[in-house]
């Protein structure tokens, strides 16, 4: 495929476990600094996506392109270091770790063996790590051991050490599951800031919160693409609205 | 060397093969079942195999002292002793220490290679250090020659439609009976099977004493082509491992598959170096096949 | 776990002082040459046992096939020993003058290839801890870059560890078969059999022993023992930070190999033979066992843990030789089920809560607590 101007280029990817397509000949198209959101009933192949996206599933066939670079060939930490940073469903952190330990980890600096030997915590680490806590709320917590922070801190907390890595792409699963009404809101305005200067994919259930922060939605149904657009069209489409509703 | 004495080596040494590969397979059967399936790393299985072994000679020492006349018969009933000594000791050591392991696989190596050293200096106290052989029937004795300069011994024979036997029971059983399912059913999802009434417990000790069981019939397989000692098991549990490992650990067929190529390549390595260096040359082969494709030969993709 | 290691963190400096006191100072002072020697035999086993807490404790690898490691260091600096006891007047009644006499028994009449570099001390020494290293090193990057872990990786281990026993046995003219390599006299013209030489040694092997265990503190100090906790726990996280886990995995299986094999090369200079007992899966095992027992995540408790096994080993094996292996199994399925952290475990757990207790009471009598009761 020719190069674009996107940001990231998807284009008719399928990947298949044992016969049975997860994703079949998909294109998603991803504009820098935009907040995309991909919604779809279970089993409709969105994580398998984002998977697919960061390497951790290898696709049969199709072509993934972050800034015009073929990514489909590449590591998983390769691909992190060129620039996507990925959430994972369930809060992922270093439990016994402290916060601020847990941010450090995530300092993109001293990522060789040997690099991370000789790596010294110096005054622009601890100011980054500073600056990420203040902006996911947990500038008071960073002494704390990360297992003992909330559901929606450890959410935050991954977050955080997303933004650490500084990535041009953000890709987070479920976001907001398991938390309260206030958390989700402060979720909403995390989003809002960070996007401003990078692009994001969010997977998201809850309607409301879409419609909230989505630039542009994509609903996904059995491995395909059912419907893009903003958010308005794309929930009164009729294909969407039997999707969810019909059967 | 003419054609066809080549020929008669090559099946000849097929033939040794195939009693390895019954063992191997009969070892590989159970592992397949407490490791593959339930997860459980049984450093000890070789010592369920030397149980079978040992109740074989007792059987036939105790039928040479007070029924010499039931010499011809003692062989096969003895097979089944071999079975249930092994299965018995197994639920003993599932209640005693496995079910405590079932989340930290690790720990059943190290816990169940403990068991191991214990059990070796069990046979050791009761049988001594000195290896013994149980007196053969007659009739297992002899080699079968479908033509001239061809013998192939009865006993691989037997071991063989012996292991045929036990495989197609536990393809049977696990595929078709309650208890195969409730086993399937546990290893997909213990949570969900004691939701649906399966008692998970009790399903893990008598899938745990069954592998264990099939261990022993190999033993009994053991013993028609070589002596028991205290040590006789531990030579076979990183063959019985890589064969597990090799054929994919979740597949029976798969053990089945791995249990024939690596028996076959080893037996006939055997006759052109010596033993120890075709044992090198199979071992490094297999461990080289592994390095390419970890997940052995049979295994699905599946989302992980 | 983490908590116990934290606490000991605290203590980390003074718990190494203390087992440098007792192993450099009480020990010589309280033994005779014959048990100190015998005590630098296991203190060359504990070198696997920290290599051991690093790979397994840390790294969360279990490495069933460390005998491998232990056995090629000691093989080389064997190899060395050997070749300097085999000089053409020593070995004049052999049909081939001037090679080791186990090759002469086996018909071969040129030394071979394999062991020319060993006639000098500089390789040989490289070759202590680069050929485990490499063999390490390969195993490594095959196995993690295809994600081999936990159960997998250590039956493959425990193969490799077969086939280098096997290989070492089958092939007795060049590797001295099961006797291993026996007869081993001096190193450069030092005499390595007299007292005076086991005491240096002992000395050495107790200087490098406090060496390796400070590096490998540091290590766990360092972001790379940080990653390595991350990674045993949350491996996919690590890996979409950017790490190229498998590269982390290789360097502490290296490390662990590097120091398993200086451990050999001690072992060998100590005891003075290197055999293929050393090498197989049962050894191996073993070391394991050290290791769990002194406290898989404790560097200080891997070395004790290892002292204490083998002085049980060797007062059982001597008094009650039916009753060792019972009681090793015994101690074994214990520790497994009961204190997963070992000695180590114990003590954070158990005993150092305690005697903070005792301190607080009892402030002013500040006594000397930690258990070493000072002979003279």
């Amino acid at each position: 495929m020719s190069n674009t101007n996107y940001l990231l280029a998807v284009e008719d990817i399928t990947v298949s476990f044992d016969g049975f397509k997860a994703i079949e000949a998909l294109n998603l198209y991803v504009d820098q600094g935009e907040l995309r959101v991909i919604i779809g009933p279970n089993g409709a192949g969105k994580t398998t996506l984002l998977d697919l996206i960061c390497g951790k599933t290898r696709a049969s066939a199709g072509s993934i392109k972050f800034k015009n670079q073929e990514m489909t060939r590449m590591a998983e930490h390769e691909i992190v270091r060129a620039g996507i940073g990925r959430k994972f469903q369930t809060p992922s952190i270093y439990e016994n770790l402290s916060v601020f330990k847990n941010l450090e980890v995530s300092f993109p600096r001293g990522r060789s063996v040997f690099g991370a030997l000789a790596f010294k915590c110096t005054e622009d680490v601890r100011a980054r790590a500073q600056a990420v806590a203040e902006e996911i709320g947990l500038a008071a917590a960073l002494e704390l051991e990360a297992g003992l922070l909330s559901h929606g801190q450890k959410q935050w907390l991954e977050i955080g050490m997303l933004l650490m890595q500084d990535p041009e792409l953000l890709m987070l699963d479920e976001p907001i599951a398991g938390m309260s009404a206030r958390e989700r809101e402060l979720t909403a305005e995390l989003l809002d800031r960070i996007c401003r200067n990078r692009a994001m994919i969010v997977i998201e259930h809850d309607m409301e919160f879409v419609a909230r922060i989505a630039h542009k939605v994509t609903v996904m149904h059995q491995g395909k693409i059912l419907a893009e657009g903003a958010m308005e069209a794309v929930k009164n489409d009729p294909r969407v609205i039997d999707v969810y509703l019909g059967h | 060397m003419s054609p066809s004495e080549l020929f008669n080596i090559v099946i000849m040494q097929g033939f040794a093969g195939f009693s390895l590969f019954s063992v191997l397979l009969l070892m590989g059967l159970g592992l397949a079942i407490i490791f593959g399936q339930m997860g459980v790393i049984n450093m000890a299985h070789g010592e369920f195999m030397t149980i079978g072994a040992y109740t074989i000679y007792l059987a036939s020492h105790l039928s040479e002292t007070f029924a010499p006349g039931l010499m011809p018969y003692y062989f096969p009933p003895a097979i089944l002793l071999a079975f249930i000594a092994a299965f018995a000791v197994g639920w003993l050591a599932e209640w005693l220490l496995i079910r405590h392991l079932y989340k930290r696989p690790l720990d059943t190596l190290l816990a169940t290679w403990g068991l191991s050293l214990g059990m070796q200096q069990v046979f050791r106290s009761t049988f001594g250090p000195k290896e013994v052989s149980p007196t053969l029937p007659d009739w297992l004795l002899g080699s079968w020659s479908p033509m001239a300069g061809l013998d192939i011994p009865i006993n691989g024979l037997f071991v063989m439609a012996l292991t045929l036997v036990v495989c197609a029971v536990v393809f049977l059983a696990m595929f078709r009976s309650r208890w195969g399912l409730r086993v399937r059913a546990t290893v997909a999802n213990r949570a969900m099977a004691n939701a649906t009434g399966i008692d998970t417990r009790r399903t893990d000790r008598i899938t745990y004493a069954i592998g264990c069981g099939i261990a022993g019939m190999a033993g009994a397989a053991f013993t028609t082509i070589g002596s028991t000692g205290p040590t006789s098991g531990s030579l076979y549990i990183v063959d019985a491992f890589l064969v597990v490992t090799f054929g994919g650990a979740a597949s029976l067929l798969g053990t089945i598959a791995s249990a024939f190529s690596i028996s076959q390549v080893q037996s006939i390595a055997e006759f052109f170096l010596t033993g120890s260096m075709a044992k090198v040359l199979t071992l490094s082969l297999i461990l080289l096949i592994l390095m390419m494709r970890p997940q052995g030969l049979f295994a699905s993709k599946v989302r992980r | 776990m983490n908590k116990i290691f934290e606490q000991f963190g605290t203590h980390r400096h003074a718990a190494l002082i203390l087992l440098m006191l007792l192993l450099a100072v009480v020990l010589p002072l309280g033994l005779d040459i014959f048990r100190l020697n015998l005590i630098g035999k296991y203190l060359s086993y504990s070198f696997v046992a920290v290599g051991l807490v690093m790979l397994w404790g840390y790294g969360g690898i279990l490495s069933l096939g460390q005998g491998v490691y232990f056995g090629l260091g000691g093989y080389c600096m064997a190899m060395f020993l050997k070749l300097e006891a085999s000089d053409p007047v020593s070995t004049k009644i052999q049909t081939t003058p001037g090679i080791p006499d186990f090759m002469d028994w086996n018909q071969i009449t040129a030394l071979p290839l394999l062991w020319q570099p060993f006639r000098h001390l500089p390789l040989a020494l490289l070759a202590v801890v680069l050929v485990p290293g490499l063999l390490a090193f390969v195993l490594g990057v095959a196995m993690f870059k295809r994600r081999v872990s936990g159960v997998y990786f250590a039956i493959m281990t425990q193969a490799v560890a077969l086939i280098l026993s096997v290989l070492i046995i089958g092939q007795q003219g060049y590797t001295g078969g099961v006797n291993g390599i026996t007869d081993l006299k001096t190193l450069l013209g030092w005499d390595i059999r007299t007292d005076r030489a086991h005491y240096i040694l002992y000395f050495v092997n107790v200087a490098l022993l406090g060496l390796v265990i400070l590096g490998c503190q540091w290590i766990q100090q360092s972001k790379l023992g940080t990653l390595l906790l991350a990674m045993r726990d949350k491996e996919d996280r690590v890996r979409f930070s950017g790490y190229d886990v498998a590269s982390f995995r290789t360097f502490v299986f290296c490390l662990a190999a590097a120091l398993a094999a200086i451990g050999g090369a001690m072992f060998t200079l100590q005891v003075g033979f290197m055999s293929p007992s050393f090498v197989g899966i049962v050894p191996s095992i073993e070391l394991v066992i050290f290791t769990a027992i002194g406290g898989r995540m404790s560097l200080i408790g891997a070395v004790y843990g290892t002292l204490l096994v083998n002085l049980g080993k060797t007062y059982f094996s001597e008094s009650f030789p039916d009753l060792w292996l019972f009681l090793m199994a015994a101690l074994f399925i214990g520790v497994v089920m009961a204190f997963p952290d070992g000695l180590a475990g114990i003590y954070s757990a158990r005993i150092r809560p305690w005697l903070l207790n005792r301190r607080g009471i009892q402030a002013a009598s500040s006594v000397t607590q930690a258990g070493n009761p000072a002979r003279p």
